[in-house]
């Protein structure tokens, strides 16, 4: 773990640049989107979608890389968050149909006419705002992880023991979205948009300025992060991620530290759930697969844990590279992702990030022994 | 008293035989050519009251569409190679155009009735004791007389019981009429001693009729509600035993997972796809037995036993030493690289035996099931239970009373310390992490047995198997035994009045709590650490 204590907390320029590199490629793949489609820099409707989508993955990695990179806490569980995000927004979305649906209904989206409903459960209710669904896509994950981690952290749960319940989280959501009582459309989820605060979903111009707000929401994200592991507060993150029982008798409260990043990461990852939904136009249980989780898991171990922009790289690289290997390679690919997490772990522990700044890299391990293991101490 | 009747039986025959053949016989056998429902019922009834050994092999003829009509009605049996005469029974060649004997719904019902009838008079207990069980599920009230007479001659008590107990449903599903209500109440009384579904059937009608007297329709009432109860406590029974049996294939799943975590402190994510690789070998031992020495063929499954588990050790023996040794130290890192291996794993099974589910046979000394009283407990389930069991005490064995478990117990203690004394600790890894690898291999055979065998089939247990793991504690095997059989029991009986689902949710949901409360599970090992 004190692979990362020895590099400086405040080292985080580049991600000024990932930030504006980040936008400045959404907003080129927009304006691109837009123009005739004889123009030789002419971009398709799929590319400008599958970017978004990247970037969308990016902010899970992001949000993933704060705790896992930077409090130590190892979640195989966020997709729970990106899905409810997702569901929060697909929520609003699926109230934009309107009566334009298969059945007709004004007030019930299909699936509930399906179901022979005839109210709205209560949940549902006030979603066709666009303002209130938004406000669910941040205070639902927030509170899920409020409480969670509040429970978790306080207790002292840690470790591998918080990681297989932070999947339990997952797995019990994917469970309950399943079933066509929740309320969320069952096995099929949401989907068949057709609108967003009035524009039309499937013209260019939407999608482009849909796309340009997911570069923004990106780089917007990965300021804030820098802010936050930049102040003292990061140190403080940092402390507890490498040793928690020393932050604790030197005074501070780790629980209270994780449980803050938590939350906030939480946020992020819903709002990438919640930008993924608009640009894929379905959301569906199989968000919450515990697999998905752990996959968000090593596009931050690829990029490089403990670095925000490594993260964004990561989800990037990797998903660009599923995209590839589905089309051409698809039954390789699974040995593809499998191969990337062990050699990740075994050959590139600092990830790609680490590879960028050989200078910088790691003190060797077990200097002091204390430290060096504290998982592996289970005794 | 039963052969007497039959001597009778017999005696009316000679006599009929000797008075006028051609002509009794000709009147029964006429009918069954039809088309006429009438005629073909009366004669159905009256072979099957005497029509004697040619009157049987017509009606099994009917039965098995076998009866073919010819000109003038002659009658002859052809099952598609002999051919003979219906009434005489002698070989005779049947002509060119035979049309066969066409059955309708009525005429099946008053076939099926006489065939209970027959075998009523058979001098097998159990074929009897068939016939009144069709009875009593038919409730056919023509068969009335029949089944007094033979409640009279019965001998064997078995049987007897049964046929009671036909004739009493048999009396309750009529309609009541005068002068019937005290056998009408003695049959509910005898139908409550029975109970079973079949009966609450039956009772809840009786207990439902306008037309039944006030006293029978309490008694059917009052026992209606009391086979209800012996039904629930049935019920609630048979999910303990479903729980217990789910309960055992997780404790087989998660000791491996405990010990390689206890040990190393390593969560191996990949130990699911042990268990599949372990119901793979199985299919594999299976089908080299049955090409090589087929004699072998039911007891397959257990050549597999030691092979699943000296296959799967070798592998997880070999996964420590390329691959978990190099992260030592690091096991949120081991987690990631073990589900990565995970992957590539389940990979390589799909493109070597295919994605889709392979048939495990399942030996025929582990089909069926055992009844005991309303419980129906499944052979294989059982045969889990005991392995597992078996595996328990094994591991129990191997942890307190070798070298090895005790360097493994050292190791799971104070890994510095045990290294301190002498102990290799490399070694007690690898060795440990095949252990875990090798039970995983003994749950796969014993999944193999009642789920399916596919590339995904260890998917479907990790979580489960993390929730023990955690929710028991790690270095304990009691520990791991009270969680598996916590959760298994604990979903299967949440199961019947939330459903399977939220029973599932709900059970993790609990773990998580209670995580939160115990964050080192049920029975932590103590130490004075203060990582520990």
């Amino acid at each position: 773990m004190n692979a990362f204590s020895g590099q400086s907390v405040r080292s985080f320029k580049s991600v000024v640049w990932t930030a504006g590199l980040v936008l400045g490629l959404a907003v080129v793949l927009a304006v691109a989107s837009l123009l005739p489609e004889n123009s030789p820099f002419h971009v398709s409707a799929f590319a400008v979608s599958l970017a978004g989508k990247y970037l969308a993955y990016a902010m899970l990695a992001l949000s993933v890389d704060l705790v896992w990179g930077f409090a130590g806490i190892l979640t195989l569980g966020h997709a729970a968050f990106f899905g409810l995000g997702g569901y929060a927004m697909g929520m609003y979305l699926m109230r934009e149909i309107g009566a334009r649906g298969a059945y007709g209904d004004a007030s019930l989206p299909d699936f509930m006419v399906f179901l022979s409903w005839k109210r709205l459960p209560w949940y549902w209710w006030g979603t066709d705002h666009f303002a209130w669904a938004m406000l669910l896509v941040l205070v639902v994950p927030a509170l899920l992880a409020g409480i969670f981690g509040w429970l978790a952290f306080r207790s002292r749960v840690s470790g591998v023991y918080l990681s297989i319940i932070t999947q339990a989280l997952t797995y019990a959501l994917m469970l309950a979205f399943f079933q066509n009582g929740f309320g969320f459309g069952g096995n099929n989820g949401l989907t068949d948009f057709k609108d967003i605060l009035g524009a039309d979903l499937h013209r260019p111009a939407t999608r482009a300025v849909l796309l340009v707000v997911t570069g923004g929401a990106l780089a917007a994200g990965l300021l804030a992060s820098r802010f936050i592991v930049g102040s003292r507060f990061g140190n403080l993150l940092v402390a507890v991620r490498d040793s928690e029982n020393r932050t604790r008798f030197l005074g501070y409260r780790p629980d209270q530290v994780k449980l803050l990043v938590w939350v906030f990461s939480a946020m992020l990852a819903a709002i990438g759930g919640a930008l993924y939904v608009i640009q894929v136009g379905i959301i569906n249980p199989g968000e919450f697969a515990p697999a998905n989780s752990i996959e968000a898991v090593i596009w931050v171990a690829v990029g490089g844990r403990g670095t925000l922009s490594g993260a964004v790289l990561g989800a990037i690289l990797v998903n660009f590279g599923k995209t590839l290997f589905t089309a051409w390679l698809p039954e390789f690919w699974l040995y593809g992702l499998g191969l990337l997490f062990i050699g990740t772990t075994l050959f590139l522990p600092s990830g790609l990030m680490g590879l960028w700044r050989p200078v910088r890299a790691a003190p060797p391990e077990e200097i002091t022994p204390e430290v060096s293991a504290p998982e592996g101490e289970h005794s | 008293m039963r052969k007497l009747g039959l001597a009778c039986l017999l005696a009316a025959l000679c006599l009929g035989g000797g008075l006028g053949e051609a002509s009794a016989q000709a009147d029964d056998f006429s009918g069954l050519a039809g088309p006429q429902f009438e005629e073909m019922s009366a004669s159905i009834t009256a072979l099957a009251a005497h029509g004697g050994p040619q009157g049987d092999a017509a009606l099994q003829a009917l039965e098995d569409r076998h009866l073919f009509s010819g000109a003038d009605g002659a009658l002859f049996i052809h099952d598609g190679a002999v051919c003979q005469n219906a009434r005489t029974g002698e070989a005779a060649s049947c002509p060119e155009d035979l049309k066969p004997v066409r059955l309708n719904n009525r005429i099946r019902t008053v076939l099926a009735g006489a065939h209970a009838l027959r075998e009523l008079s058979s001098a097998e207990p159990d074929v009897r004791l068939k016939a009144a069980q069709a009875l009593y599920a038919r409730h056919d009230m023509t068969m009335l007389p029949a089944l007094e007479q033979a409640m009279s001659t019965e001998k064997v008590p078995r049987v007897h019981e049964k046929l009671m107990q036909a004739h009493a449903a048999t009396v309750l599903a009529q309609a009541p009429a005068e002068g019937t209500q005290a056998t009408r109440l003695k049959a509910v009384g005898y139908l409550a001693e029975v109970g079973g579904l079949e009966a609450r059937g039956l009772l809840a009608n009786v207990a439902a009729s306008a037309v039944e007297a006030p006293e029978v329709r309490h008694a059917a009432q009052r026992a209606v509600s009391r086979i209800d109860w012996h039904l629930r406590v049935w019920s609630v029974l048979q999910n303990a035993f479903y729980g217990l049996s789910y309960g055992s294939v997780l404790l087989l799943a998660a000791t491996g997972l405990a010990i390689t975590f206890g040990v190393m402190g390593v969560i191996n994510m990949a130990h699911g796809e042990m268990m599949m690789i372990g119901a793979y070998v199985t299919w594999l031992v299976q089908q080299g037995i049955r090409m090589t020495v087929p004699a072998l063929e039911p007891i397959a499954i257990l050549i597999a036993i030691p092979v699943a588990f000296v296959v799967c050790g070798g592998i997880g023996v070999v996964i420590e030493r390329s691959l978990i040794r190099f992260l030592y130290g690091r096991p949120l890192e081991t987690l990631l690289a073990t589900w990565g291996l995970s992957l590539v794993l389940q990979q390589v099974i799909r493109s070597v035996f295919g994605p889709t589910n392979i048939a495990v046979q399942t030996p025929a000394w582990l089909s069926g099931s055992l009844m005991v009283g309303g419980l129906d407990i499944t052979l294989n389930r059982l045969a889990i239970l005991v392995f597992a069991g078996l595996v328990l005490a094994g591991l129990m064995f191997v942890l307190r009373r070798t070298t090895l478990g005790l360097q493994m117990r050292a190791v799971t203690q104070n890994r510095r310390m045990a290294a301190l004394m002498g102990i290799r600790t490399p070694k007690v890894d690898a060795l440990a992490f095949g252990l875990g690898a090798g039970l995983a291999g003994l749950a796969g055979v014993a999944v193999s047995q009642i789920d399916n065998v596919s590339p995904n089939l260890g998917q479907s247990y990790i979580i489960d198997s993390f929730m023990v793991v955690v929710f028991g504690g790690v270095g304990n095997l009691w520990g791991t035994l009270a969680a598996a059989m916590a959760l298994g029991m604990g979903g299967k009986v949440l199961e019947p009045t939330i459903g399977a689902v939220s029973a599932k949710i709900a059970i993790l949901v609990l773990v998580i709590v209670y995580i939160q409360r115990h964050p080192r599970g049920m029975f932590p090992v103590r130490g004075r650490g203060i990582e520990s």
